[in-house]
């Protein structure tokens, strides 16, 4: 009796959630369906069923070579949160266990600096860049992105560590564990799950950061948003190069958030959770 | 003793990150108070000086500005709204036993890993379009006229769009906390007959209001400054029905390139955005400390 | 010789040859034709081997943003620019860009449309190469126009249009009488209603720079483009630009479509359901002297601050050549060589049959005077927009209530009065009236 019930509790619970979840989905689907879709069939009306030509992708591709813009993308979001996580852990690491008076006012006053409208900034930004040599450079976008995100990485690290209890530390202490010792053998293991969520979180925000790395990027060192505003709105029939330009911007990063997502969220609760 | 050296030891570890942003938030900063109080428009640079605060009163004076003030607050509120009350209803779903748990999950996070301009631009050709759209495929096959959502309601356009990239966020955060709470008491609850709805209210509720505030917190930072999805997508109009305060400062600084009064929009933004902060920051640092 | 000096001077050709190998970055709009052109590069770089190309692909109003950043600020991140008629003449007079003095020999510049030369010319000096040229025209459907009995003029008036579009209007088929723009902004539906209004006897100044908005010329242009559009256009008209229209003209959606000089390849080419059912009418008049056709020329120009100018005025030579029209005409055919800038494009009897437009484009391109562009006196030159830095900021703003207007969100004369205040205020504020 109770696992009839279960059952069809359970079918019904299937059913919602796929339909819910394909509906979310739909978009990102319906655009990788008309990726393969020649001009003329995607405005010929709703269809799944795309006739599986290449040639939005070939003239995408002739259009833009791919490959420099999806390296600068993978270069520019990962070199920015590894250089991020350096900076901040330390920091993370010291709110968290030597806490002051001011340590949240601290925290709240890094996340405030993500309020400024980035656009009333662009003009001291990009003389700032000019004066230094660091426009359409990978390392000015990396630093860039860096200070953009640091806020949110510090205060995600500084969640986990908070969760590491504080005991341990005194037991390693008490064993005569070195502060280096402790970091390494102690910390570091209990907080590879949160640096991992952390990393992969940054990632994907620095990834789809879409006004610094269209404004401050020319050629060398434009990523994937750059590629995109090429595709947006040229002359003519344009449903399907958008879709197929489209899915390739947003391919790499979504692929590796679904192999990771188990890491992601794990880690994605920002202390919320106790 | 000890403390002492650690807390020095502390504040030596902090001080990359806080002095790095603040190098990042004060220099910026400073440029664009100074820049708001000079006529500055790199175009036109004959009558650049300084003028006191007359940027100020240009921007205030804008019959954009109010209209502009209330949707960025409109946006947010909206935003978190269904973003919140979506993502619970969500979370309960998924925390159903289910087949293909897995899988399904994957295909509700995907949107976050869209970029902003990719996600405006698909909303708005592939789905959104009066002529080409889904959505006008779907009005016609039932014999309605198609809406052209972008004219007619432009705001709410905007507002599902963002909530669209915005409800995986929250409704992750929101399950993980859901799948932390206690089974036992959920249980016993149960024994003693209460219904759905009471468990809902008495237990599960308070018990995610961490990861809600979590969500405000995190989503109004990245809501208030909204902007690629407006200019891909309504351009802020028709008229203004559509502008928010940065894309408001967006047309200021680079299609009037009147950086002058774009730099007052910007200040006047960073103040808007701290009175915000100010009263989230109160309601979250209290929850959080908790 | 021994291998030791072999060595040397192969090492030494390699350095000259490395001094030499210049990167030069072209900032260009997504549109075909440049798309085109960057599809070409080859042949620019047998023939200088020694210069590489860097391009920059971006979408209209993503472009304009980029070079004016950084022009304005001398950021120095290109060499070659993507810009138009509305920039050349500021531009020139800031000496942010270079004169173009050494476009070669055979370059011809007397061979280019007098109307656009003069256009991006100051002091006698051109700063700019028109890589393709446009004005407006009427593009209707000749089998549309047949069942209803009626016959296209050369040069069509208002009301005709007018009636024409109740006519041909069916919106059981799909048939919109008319479709044009009303996408906000300075170079999309203000560039069509500027036009049109300068038919209609309306200005954007008076002599005195005091703004018209309050005039009855205004409100007769913008109050029979809503009523058209009401009428006769397709539904969500004000969300429709270039782009958008065109894919509704090629689906068979439009009787008529009022829009740039350039589209008729593209209506007429292999992408249009409708290629073989399209004929061409100069923009229409009011019958006050004037005609709704604007002047507009996409071209090249190299800022003041490269360090590359040589290479970059061989490539602005290269790419506004005649031998690159004759370029395109060997590997895609005559009709998708960009048009409108030289005079011996139009003489070339290949072209002639290749492009039935090709008179009318002519036609259309001479008809458009920006010194004197509508019917009263006034201290701008530009047909479709004002040669004012404000321009294109207030152009958006009038841009966005005109297409409010149009939405339905507003009257035509609330839109009309706002649109007069706003340009009262940046008036002011740019010091031109107290």
């Amino acid at each position: 009796m109770a696992r009839a019930v279960t059952t069809r509790h359970k079918t019904i619970a299937t059913a919602a959630a796929w339909i819910v979840a394909l509906l979310i989905f739909f978009p990102i689907l319906y655009t990788i369906i008309t990726s393969f879709k020649s001009e003329q069939e995607a405005i010929q009306g709703f269809s799944l069923f795309p006739s599986g030509t290449l040639e939005s992708y070939a003239e995408v591709q002739s259009q833009y070579n791919y490959f420099r813009p999806f390296l600068n993308s993978v270069i520019l979001s990962v070199g920015s949160t590894v250089l991020a996580l350096v900076v901040a852990i330390p920091a993370a690491w010291a709110m968290a266990f030597s806490p002051t008076r001011r340590t949240k006012d601290i925290l709240m006053w890094m996340l405030s600096t993500k309020m400024m409208p980035a656009v009333a900034v662009l003009f001291p930004i990009y003389l700032i860049f000019r004066d230094f040599g660091l426009l359409d450079s990978r390392i000015g976008m990396t630093i860039m992105l860096m200070l953009i995100n640091l806020p949110i990485v510090v205060w995600m690290l500084y969640t986990y560590f908070r969760e590491i209890p504080g005991e341990i530390l005194e037991a390693a202490r008490m064993d005569g564990a070195s502060l280096w010792n402790e970091i390494v053998y102690v910390l570091t293991p209990m907080a590879i799950p949160g640096i991992a969520s952390t990393l992969l979180l940054n990632i994907i925000l620095a990834w789809n950061e879409a006004f610094w790395t269209i404004r401050l990027t020319t050629t060398n060192a434009a990523p994937l948003t750059a590629f995109i505003s090429s595709f947006s709105s040229p002359q003519g029939l344009f449903w399907a190069k958008l879709s197929a330009a489209s899915t390739l911007a947003i391919a790499p990063i979504l692929i590796m958030g679904w192999f990771s997502q188990k890491q992601l969220v794990r880690g994605l609760t920002f202390g919320a959770v106790k | 003793m000890a403390t002492k050296q650690t807390g020095t030891l502390a504040r030596f570890m902090m001080a990359p990150s806080v002095i790095l942003l603040f190098v990042w938030m004060i220099v910026p900063l400073a440029f664009t108070l100074w820049f708001s109080f000079l006529q500055y428009n790199p175009l036109n640079p004959v009558r650049d000086g300084f003028v006191g605060f007359s940027n100020y009163a240009l921007f205030f004076k804008n019959p954009a500005f109010l209209a502009a003030i209330l949707h960025t607050l409109v946006i947010v509120l909206a935003v978190l709204a269904i973003t919140i009350v979506g993502g619970i209803l969500l979370a309960l779903l998924l925390d159903q036993p289910m087949w293909g748990q897995g899988f399904v999950r994957i295909l509700v996070i995907s949107p976050f890993f869209v970029m902003p301009p990719v996600a405006a631009l698909v909303w708005k050709n592939m789905l959104m379009h009066p002529g080409y759209g889904v959505f006008a495929d779907i009005a016609r096959f039932f014999g309605l006229q198609p809406i052209d959502w972008f004219a007619q309601y432009p705001l709410f356009s905007v507002i599902l769009i963002v909530a669209w990239q915005w409800l995986p966020f929250a409704t992750l955060i929101l399950l993980t906390s859901l799948q932390s709470l206690d089974g036992e008491q959920m249980e016993a609850a149960e024994m003693d007959g209460a219904g759905f709805l009471s468990r809902f209210w008495y237990l599960t509720l308070p018990h995610l209001s961490r990861a809600m505030t979590v969500v405000v917190l995190i989503q109004t930072i990245f809501l208030l400054s909204v902007y690629a999805e407006i200019l891909v997508t309504t351009n802020g109009g028709p008229g203004y029905a559509s502008t928010n305060l940065p894309f408001l400062v967006y047309q200021k600084a680079l299609l009037e390139y009147k950086i002058g009064q774009a730099s007052a929009g910007g200040i006047i933004a960073v103040i808007l955005a701290n009175i915000v902060a100010f009263f989230v920051m109160r309601a979250v640092g209290k929850n959080l400390d908790k | 010789m021994t291998i030791r000096t072999l060595i040397l001077g192969a090492t030494a050709s390699l350095l000259a040859f490395a001094a030499h190998a210049e990167t030069i970055t072209i900032a260009t709009v997504n549109n075909g034709d440049m798309i085109r052109m960057q599809k070409l590069t080859d042949d620019f770089t047998q023939k200088n081997p020694d210069i590489q190309l860097n391009w920059v692909t971006l979408e209209e109003n993503v472009l304009r943003e980029r070079v004016t950043t950084d022009i304005a600020t001398k950021g120095g991140q290109y060499d070659v620019m993507t810009i138009g008629t509305y920039e050349v003449p500021i531009w020139a007079k800031q000496n942010w860009l270079l004169p173009l003095e050494n476009l070669g020999a055979d370059y011809d510049a007397d061979d280019i449309i007098p109307a656009i030369r003069n256009g991006l010319s100051a002091d006698g000096k051109l700063y700019a190469a028109p890589f393709y040229g446009e004005s407006s025209f009427v593009m209707y459907r000749k089998d549309l126009m047949e069942k209803a009995g009626l016959q296209m003029p050369d040069a069509p008036t208002w009301d005709f249009i007018r009636q024409a579009a109740d006519k041909m209007t069916d919106r059981a088929a799909g048939v919109n009488g008319v479709c044009l723009r009303g996408k906000a902004g300075w170079g999309e539906n203000m560039a069509f209603l500027t036009a049109m209004s300068n038919s209609f006897g309306a200005r954007w100044f008076d002599e005195e720079w005091k703004p018209q908005f309050d005039q009855p010329e205004w409100k007769n242009t913008l109050q029979f483009y809503v009523d058209l559009m009401k009428a006769d256009g397709p539904d969500g008209a004000s969300s429709n630009g270039f782009n958008e229209n065109l894919a509704l003209f090629q689906q068979g959606k439009c009787g008529m479509w009022i829009d740039a000089t350039v589209a008729a390849s593209f209506v007429t080419g292999a992408d249009s359901t409708v290629a073989d059912k399209v004929g061409f009418a100069l923009a229409p008049d009011t019958g006050l002297g004037k005609r709704g056709n604007w002047l507009w020329a996409w071209s090249l120009a190299i800022p003041a601050g490269t360090q590359k100018a040589a290479a970059a005025e061989k490539f602005v030579s290269w790419a506004t050549s005649k031998d690159y029209l004759k370029l395109v005409a060997d590997k895609e055919g005559w009709a998708n060589v960009p048009p409108g800038t030289r005079t011996s494009l139009y003489e070339n009897p290949e072209y002639q049959k290749a492009a039935p437009f090709a008179k009318m484009t002519l036609d259309s391109i001479n008809a458009a005077d920006p010194t004197h562009p509508t019917v009263k006196p006034v201290p701008y030159t530009g047909v479709q927009f004002v040669a004012i830095p404000e321009f294109q900021g207030l152009g958006t703003t009038v841009g966005q209530l005109f297409s409010a207007a149009l939405a339905g969100q507003m009257s035509v004369d609330e839109a009309l009065k706002q649109a007069q205040d706003a340009a009262t205020a940046t008036m002011q504020e740019g010091g031109y009236i107290q």
